[in-house]
């Protein structure tokens, strides 16, 4: 009766689809306020005048200001360098300087266009060149928040050895998480009673710890309860401390509940994005196509301050020398500061802008030295025994050539290889070219295969082998200390208690499947508890693809020592029933008063890492995939668009084939926006495009179909065998969709977002 | 619109609100409000509707899409002065009796919602959807779902979902 690997419903589907589901938009408190922002304008300079004008009621309004804050003025998180309130200075646009509160929403943002600030300007740097040149110094001694030296072998003896050295440069954007539910929270805040706020989030204790600092309050007198929350992507993971803090600083203020809901104008401008990234390649290769060493230099752009940079910046540099085995790796990285608003978390985290300058760089390599992408990678794939860039040596059954193979199969992307080439050199030279193909929506012809002599479509594949790491990077997860609990009820019921978030990934159904599954009871008898630091343990935050096999890891051992005092108190014998167990909890919780058990993280064995060195196991497991797209495109109007795509992947055991399957569809869709799509317009370090209808992501009719293949190989440590699988797919679709549309055109780009005016710029027809 | 000053109070009149008569689910209400209050406010704040969502707030994402008699519209985007004597229909109101509409098992079951935020709006438009077109091919749900976004999913599950409910 294996409830691991079943379709089982979604824990909260029935309130999803009928709209009972309650975000924190739709929670109202009597009395409640509402709140809004007022942020600067400029990227960078001093506060001379803040002045309230207008004909505005100004007495009726609660007015925050940095002078307002009890505690400490900053966002507690890694350097806390960011204020909550700009305090003389801003450092970018849209930094929050004047919080105001009134009941009356329409009245509020009247007021909110007549406070008045007035600034004497500073030289802002706008650009990661800019940083790096040290232009103006913005922060620290050299704007580095943070640099890492990986270093393997011994690169500079390399060079004179090789038969090619091939250098290459690659660009990735920014880009906006999106989630459909813009950021929002509810404060309750007194000097008697503390702080309670309730809100749209991924990590509660991160909010509760912001909290800590900002109020100078013992713990227990902040309370955060995670509302159903409407996407996340990395955007809930930092961003809420912040809203949450100034909803809190108004409540304090005010004496009522206050609510602050971002529009999606604000969201859009004021919250984080996917950090910009530039990586440059010098890799040496043996003429029988063997790596020999890889330079790789990773400068990542993070705003004006630290927020997440430095761990973004790890994951980015670990997975930059992507799954392949070379004896010599130099990885050098910088997270550097501009005066943008501050890059955050976002899927995938620095590996979807290291892994595709690497998956862009295997092609340039390959066709220097003259064999097929896939040959050359083949040629060096990691195996068994081998090490990473971090010397990590690969303990775990590995088979990315079967990965390829199976790719490559579903994709018949050999056969299409030949019939595209064949097709676009006949569409060259046909007499018509440019054409249109006879059907208004091309992607239609697409779709349907037709490329005909004389269409005005060229078709491409091209395919990215990556690997993804789960968990915190390096000693994180030691560090995090994570804890579950799990309670039985007396009606033999079991509850999970984490503060681990559901944000649509699947996170209650997958506790509650690796729980009953733990224990041999029906799915329905488990419940995950809401996520409330007053009622749930620290879990760590919903983040890195470590809720599934680090959190589930301690889920499967929490309900397991439910049993233990069951047994020892004679109330169960070691094989039992559900009927047993109910029976047993009822009579043990009669008998005791309560049944619970706490489970805390302990590393896997054999895990060493070198913080100083950056060197030793970065992760506990990575998930393992290769990625095939094929694309069209339309040489009169230089748009691309992905017509198929085929993801093959080993992530361990799958705990749900729906949501698994449902993790990898919308992630290689949210990766295909940051590949085609969605282009971020900065004007004077601010986002002009903060409109769904100017900020394009992906809708139904521009998705190709998307077809996930799960190859299963348990891993020891994982619940039921399951490793990460969250950011994975952000990682390939973007060198697949360029390398693909390398093979289309005949024209390699190498910085996304691939816009048709950067393709037509390069005049590709 | 002469109709409304009859009605309305002369306090109201004052504040500038007007009262409007129409059936939201299938039940008369009179609602007062401001001419160019949008629907999707005074559904959410003055009947609790908290199911219709708000994603852009200007008709670009469909998470507030509900039916005026019959037809989808961005509720976002309609002042609520345009609603006397209209029809509308929630999805408070798809489920009956808390008897799941077919599209709404169908989600459940396919995995159709994710984070949940668009759902209600998706289920919606596939609702409408079916009226118009009982047997849709893939074009014509790509097509019919064009107009509501979701982030989670990358839609795949959401036309399974659509061709679930067909068959029931």
């Amino acid at each position: 009766m294996s409830i691991v690997g079943k379709p089982v419903p979604r824990k909260e589907g029935r309130r999803k689809v009928t709209g009972q589901a309650l975000y924190v938009d739709d929670l109202n408190f009597p009395g409640m306020l509402h709140g809004v922002t007022v942020r600067s304008s400029i990227p960078r300079g001093r506060i001379k005048n803040i002045s309230f004008e207008g004909d505005i009621p100004w007495n009726e309004f609660t007015i925050v200001t940095a002078k307002d804050i009890p505690g400490e003025n900053y966002v507690a998180l890694i350097l806390n360098d960011q204020p909550y309130l700009a305090d003389e200075v801003v450092n970018h646009p849209e930094e929050p300087i004047v919080l105001l509160a009134h009941h009356d929403k329409y009245l509020l943002e009247e007021a909110r266009r007549h406070v008045r600030i007035e600034y004497e300007e500073l030289p802002g740097i706008l650009s990661l060149e800019e940083s790096l040149d040290n232009r103006e110094i913005i922060w620290g001694d050299d704007n580095v928040f943070k640099k890492f030296l990986v270093d393997k072998g011994n690169v500079d003896d390399a060079w004179s050895k090789a038969d090619f050295v091939v250098e290459g440069e690659y660009r990735t954007g920014a880009q906006e998480q999106l989630y459909i539910e813009s950021n929002g929270a509810i404060a309750v805040a007194n000097a008697e009673d503390g702080v309670s706020v309730w809100g749209s989030m991924q990590c509660p204790y991160y909010v509760h710890k912001a909290l800590i600092w900002l109020f100078g309050l013992p713990e227990e007198k902040i309370r955060v309860i995670q509302t159903e929350t409407g996407g996340g992507f990395g955007g809930k993971e930092e961003y809420p401390s912040m809203i949450a803090g100034h909803a809190a600083l108004l409540a304090w203020k005010s004496g009522k509940p206050v609510k602050m809901i971002y529009d999606r104008a604000e969201d859009m401008v004021a919250t984080t994005k996917r950090h910009p990234s530039r990586t440059r390649h010098k890799t040496a290769v043996t003429k029988d196509g063997k790596l020999l060493a890889m330079e790789i230099n990773f400068v990542i752009d993070g705003g004006a301050y630290c927020t997440l940079s430095p761990v973004v910046l790890s994951r980015g540099t670990i997975h930059a020398a992507g799954p392949y085995f070379c004896p010599n790796v130099r990885i050098h990285s910088r997270a550097v500061a501009t005066n943008l608003p501050p890059h955050g978390a976002f899927r995938g985290f620095g590996a979807p802008q290291s892994i595709f300058a690497l998956e862009r760089h295997m092609n340039k390599v390959a066709k220097a030295i003259g064999l097929t992408p896939e040959e050359f990678r083949r040629r060096n794939f990691i195996h068994e025994g081998q090490t990473t860039a971090t010397s990590q040596v690969i303990r775990e059954k590995i088979d990315m050539n079967g990965l390829l193979n199976r790719a490559f199969e579903v994709s018949d992307y050999r056969a299409k290889r030949e019939r595209f080439a064949r097709e676009n050199a006949d569409r060259d030279s046909s007499p018509t070219p440019g054409s249109p193909a006879g059907q208004p929506g091309w992607c239609r012809a697409a779709r349907e295969g037709v490329n005909q002599a004389g269409s005005r479509i060229k078709k491409g594949i091209g395919f990215a082998s990556f690997m993804h790491g789960a968990g915190f990077t390096g000693s994180g997860e030691v560090f995090l200390q994570s804890v579950v609990g799990a309670e039985a009820t007396r009606e033999g019921q079991v509850k999970v208690l984490a503060a681990s978030t559901e944000i649509g990934q699947g996170t209650n159904t997958i506790f509650a499947q690796i729980a009953a599954e733990a224990l041999g009871l029906d799915y329905d008898l488990v419940e995950i508890t809401q996520p409330d630091t007053s009622n749930v343990p620290n879990s760590g935050p919903t983040v890195a693809s470590r809720t599934c096999m680090i959190v589930g890891k301690l889920v499967e051992s929490a309900v397991l020592g439910l049993k233990q005092p069951l047994v020892s108190s004679g109330l169960l014998p070691e094989q039992f029933t559900q009927t047993d167990f109910q029976r047993a909890c009822s009579e043990y919780i009669e008998k005791f008063g309560q049944l619970k058990s706490f489970s805390k993280y302990d590393p896997p064995p054999n895990i060493h890492w070198d913080d100083e060195k950056y060197q030793g196991d970065a992760y506990g497991a990575f998930a393992w995939a290769v990625y095939v797209a094929e694309v069209s495109v339309d040489m009169l109007t230089y748009e691309a668009h992905v017509d198929d795509f085929v993801a093959v992947q080993e992530v361990g055991r799958v705990i749900n084939p729906v949501l698994a399957a449902g993790q990898i569809e919308g992630g290689v869709a949210q990766a295909i926006g940051f590949t085609l799509y969605e282009n971020v317009v900065w004007e004077n370090g601010r986002m002009l495009n903060s409109q769904m209808t100017n900020y394009i992501m992906p809708t139904a009719a521009d998705i190709p179909p998307i077809r996930v293949y799960f190859e299963e190989n348990p891993y020891a440590y994982g619940p039921a065998g399951a490793k990460g699988i969250g950011e994975l797919p952000m990682d390939g679709p973007a060198p697949a969709i360029l390398n693909a549309i390398e093979n289309a055109v005949g024209v390699g780009f190498d910085h996304i977002p691939l816009m048709p005016e950067a393709m037509m710029e390069r005049s590709v027809a | 619109m002469e109709g409304f000053a009859e009605n309305a109070s002369e306090e109201n009149l004052v504040s500038g609100k007007i009262e409007i008569n129409c059936t939201v689910n299938e039940k008369q209400k009179v609602l007062l409000a401001f001419p160019m209050e949008r629907l999707l406010d005074v559904l959410r704040e003055q009947l609790h509707l908290t199911g219709t969502k708000e994603g852009c707030g200007e008709g670009e994402c469909g998470a507030c899409t509900v039916f005026i008699n019959g037809e989808i519209v961005n509720s976002c985007l309609v002042p609520v002065a345009q609603i006397e004597g209209a029809s509308i229909q929630t999805i408070e109101g798809i489920a009956s009796d808390g008897q799941l509409d077919a599209m709404q098992q169908a989600f459940i079951d396919c995995g159709g919602a994710q984070c949940g935020i668009c759902t209600p709006g998706m289920v919606m438009a596939a609702v409408g959807l079916l009226e118009k077109v009982p047997n849709p091919s893939e074009a014509d749900i790509r097509d019919g779902l064009a107009g509501n976004l979701c982030r989670c999913t990358g839609y795949m599950k959401i036309f399974e979902s659509v061709v679930r409910a067909c068959q029931k």
